[in-house]
């Protein structure tokens, strides 16, 4: 190694945080526009642009970190530093974006500092006002503050809106808070601190019992001890050792590792950063789905000024040690985010999971020593650290430390991304952070949920019964559910509870990678069956089928996919019986979402008996008298549904 | 066909440029097809099998990795791929009311998912990751969420509405 090499420009983090503080106390108001995949599909572009154009246009200052500069890292450097020295400008704004804030149904949202004001719902059109009067004077816009579905309250700091105030965000601190393409900002508060520690301070064994000792569990969906997996990999002697992030989020109806990616791409390369010191690995990748295109381009953005601060490359810190990142795209594959699947498709072969063991730890990536850990198992180390693992113990329940994501979505008022200590019940979440369930007109309904999805296409159901369970790995495990990588998908009254089995079974079969008999063909199979179910055709024999055939693709799949691939209808079989059997037997769908299944039947009371019903009825399927309510010959009904078009006074009904 | 033999001999010079970049090396095979597939919205055969003997490993393995991923396509899209997403979230909140509608909209089917001016690509796939938008459609790389039938048809009014100035221009 060079002498150049060595002296290359090492970040000294205290500086850098003590230079953008000092510039921050010359902003009068930090505006930040939530740049989340959900806000951005809103508008949020505009809005910022918006910002930009009345800002100037009202003669007021503010400076902007404008994402597609790319050389704004440096200029953007000498700006804190120039406004951290001029300390009387003081009518500075600063304009940032931000990465998701979680709440995206309120979407797109408009935070002002230091006052935590929260606008939600913000339109173009509002934004001279908050200009006006925000900016100007201070007030706030009342109308565009969250409001409280009970008791119609506007809530001015955000973190008192009970979605935000039942959180308790730790890894999510600084998402959606922080300049994401600012690595300073990441730096000010607290960022890469904890990095420097593990590199400079600490041997790997002692990151590896810190880490341990946390009782930190994986958290992409098997709840394996992360320091545990750790230590078997440091223990292997290797020349070269891979840390791997997995950002592939395939389970449908999840979507935390995509905001932790996008909202704060720093926290996860420092994760990686302290595993690679505790394993002694040199190289990272992360992993990423394809879909996350954002995801993808906020990460190399990071990398690359991580690179130009020393944090990342030949000699990180200045410590002679190297470890460098790079990002891989997925291309499109489910079973990729399995741990074996990831690295051959890695390696350039089809996504196939292979026998474990030899487990990664022992032959991983190109037969080198491998830790593969989930974004927010990653993201979440360094807060560990920077807690102590003593501290972080203290949250959450016996058997799971810490704290969860869920993505909270379906019928329920406030959909986004959570962050909760395990041991947190359904009542607090869908209730109180949620902020109760929606029927299909938008009508909300309490806690009167049909059923909660959690852990997706491996996992299960929890009903009403399970409100006061505390939710952690093993209390989920015992009701036939799982955490998984943490989707909440809240279901109404008038969900068919067949067909979310249906539609998860659609998804296995259609993402089994093919290599195992029973995997491929037992859910081909299952899903047939499931057809039947839906269609009419099933008797009791189908429903002992479904079962026994449950129970062979459980055992005697290869990897998790297959082996988990049963738990939907399992556990919906276990919690919804009379929903099947009422399907099977008495051939209805009690919901009426099902097509095949659906009667027509004329309510008495609404009926007029006018008889253009039966005059349109093509198979005389009505039969009535003047006076006299109007009636449905099932037998006959061939389901045409002329006769709801017919009827003025909406009498007919279908279901 | 002077013309035919010119495009044809560009045609490979990205393809030699992409592989270059990978040092034609095997491992490198999907980001390889990744950046074929953005430079020519899908697969040509003949440039699998190209990318098969530059990298000394069979046509095969190259057509297995292609057809395994479904991120890449071996027939040519529409200018506009629009995907509606069916992953949980969006399936309760009745995503399949938007899929019939542009099935409906497009004149495409399960089967046909390319319209015949080549304009449209229709497709379903699981989970963009925007739950909180449910039902959510996403058009090339652009998001809409909170879909309703209504929405559907005008944005795919505005997309005609656009293509006709274009060729008007
Ligand atoms: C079919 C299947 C899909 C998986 N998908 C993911 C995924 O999308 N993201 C993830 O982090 N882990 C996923 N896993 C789990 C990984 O195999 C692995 O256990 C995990 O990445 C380890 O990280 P952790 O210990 O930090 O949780 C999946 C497993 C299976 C069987
Ligand atoms: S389920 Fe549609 S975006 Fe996630």
């Amino acid at each position: 190694m060079n002498a150049s090499m060595l002296t290359k420009q090492i970040i000294d983090l205290e500086k850098t945080r003590e230079n953008y503080n000092k510039a921050c106390t010359a902003y009068k108001m930090r505006i930040v526009i939530c740049a989340g995949t959900g806000c951005m599909a809103n508008g949020a572009m505009s809005i910022y642009n918006k910002f930009r154009e009345v800002i100037a246009e009202r003669g007021l200052k503010a400076d902007v970190v404008l994402e597609k500069e790319e050389h704004h890292h440096v200029a953007h450097n000498d700006k804190h530093a120039a406004a951290g020295e001029s300390q009387t400008v003081n009518n500075n704004f600063l304009l940032v974006q931000s990465g998701c804030q979680g709440f995206c149904q309120m979407g797109p949202l408009v935070t002002i500092y230091p006052q935590n004001i929260l606008y939600t719902k913000v339109k173009v059109s509002d934004v001279e006002e908050i200009v006006d009067r925000t900016l100007q004077k201070g007030e706030s816009v009342d109308r565009l503050l969250y409001e409280c579905h009970d008791t119609k309250h506007h809530v001015k700091d955000m973190n008192k809106i009970p979605f935000y105030e039942r959180q308790k965000r730790i890894m999510l601190k600084l998402c959606g808070h922080i300049n994401v393409n600012d690595v300073d900002e990441y730096i000010a508060n607290g960022g890469y601190f904890m990095a420097r520690k593990a590199v400079l301070e600490m041997t790997a064994e002692q990151i590896c019992k810190e880490i341990l000792d946390s009782g930190l569990r994986g958290r992409g969906g098997g709840g394996f001890p992360t320091g545990r997996k750790w230590e078997l990999t440091r223990i292997n002697e290797s020349d070269t050792k891979y840390i791997i992030c997995n950002g592939d989020e395939g389970d449908p109806g999840a979507f935390m590792d995509r905001c932790v990616m996008e909202g704060n791409p720093h926290s996860v390369l420092e994760g990686m950063i302290i595993a690679a010191m505790a394993v002694n690995a040199s190289i990272g990748m992360v992993y990423v789905r394809t879909e996350y295109p954002l995801a993808v381009q906020r990460l190399k953005k990071a990398i690359k000024s991580a690179r130009e601060n020393g944090i990342l490359g030949e000699n990180i810190f200045g410590s002679g040690k190297k470890f460098d990142i790079e990002v891989i795209e997925g291309a499109g594959a489910f079973v990729c985010g399995e741990e074996t699947a990831l690295i051959a498709s890695i390696e350039g072969h089809r996504g196939m999971p292979t026998m474990k063991p030899p487990f990664p730890a022992e032959k991983g990536l190109f037969g080198k020593p491998t830790v593969i850990n989930n974004v927010e198992t990653l993201a979440t180390i360094p807060v560990i650290l920077e807690m102590g693992a003593a501290k972080y113990r203290e949250l959450g329940t016996e058997t799971s430390k810490g704290t969860k994501t869920f993505a909270l979505t379906g019928h329920v008022a406030n959909t986004g991304l959570i962050e909760v200590p395990f041991g947190t019940t359904l009542r607090e979440i869908v209730g109180d952070i949620g902020g109760g369930v929606l029927d299909d007109e938008g009508n909300n309904c309490g806690v009167d949920f049909k059923a909660v999805q959690i852990g997706g296409p491996s996992g299960g159901c929890l009903t009403k019964e399970h409100l006061d369970l505390p939710l952690d790995y093993d209390n989920l495990r015992n009701v036939g559910a799982m955490v998984g990588s943490g989707g909440l998908v809240v279901m109404n009254q008038n969900t068919c509870m067949i067909q979310i089995a249906r539609f998860f079974m659609q998804f296995t079969q259609n993402e089994s990678c093919g290599k195992c008999v029973v995997c491929r063909e037992g859910t081909r199979q299952m899903l047939a069956l499931l057809d039947e179910i839906i269609e009419g055709r099933a008797d009791a024999q189908t429903l002992e089928l479904l079962e026994e055939l449950a129970e062979t693709v459980r055992i005697g799949s290869l990897c998790g996919l297959g082996k988990t691939a049963p738990n939907p209808v399992l556990s919906t079989l276990e919690y919804f019986r009379d929903e099947y059997n009422a399907h099977v037997f008495d051939k209805r769908c009690p919901t009426g979402n099902c097509e095949a299944l659906k009667t027509y039947r004329i309510i008495a009371e609404k009926c007029k008996a006018c008889g253009l019903c039966a005059k349109k009825c093509p198979v005389e399927a009505i039969e009535g008298a003047k006076g006299v309510p109007y009636v449905i010959d099932a037998e006959k009904c061939i389901k045409c549904g002329a006769c709801i078009n017919a009827c003025r006074f909406n009498a007919v009904v279908k279901g | 066909m002077g013309n035919d033999r010119n495009t044809f001999s560009i045609k490979f010079d990205k393809v030699c440029e992409v592989l270059d970049k990978h040092e034609c090396s095997p491992n490198k095979l999907i980001a390889i097809l990744q950046e074929i597939q953005e430079e020519y919205k899908y697969l040509p055969e003949d440039i699998m099998t190209y990318i098969a003997t530059a990298l000394g490993i069979s046509p095969g393995v190259v057509f297995g990795v292609a057809t395994f991923y479904s991120h890449f396509a071996l027939e040519p899209k529409g200018k506009y791929v629009i995907k509606v997403c069916d992953g949980t979230a969006c399936h309760v909140r009745k995503s399949k009311d938007i899929l019939q509608t542009l099935e409906k909209e497009l004149g495409l089917s399960g089967k046909k998912k390319t319209s015949d001016d080549m304009l449209f690509t229709l497709e379903t796939v699981a989970c963009l990751g925007a739950c909180g938008l449910a039902p959510v459609v996403v058009v090339n790389d652009e998001v809409h969420g909170s879909m309703t039938k209504e929405k559907t048809i005008e944005l795919i009014s505005r997309i005609r509405e656009q293509e006709r100035q274009e060729m008007n221009k």
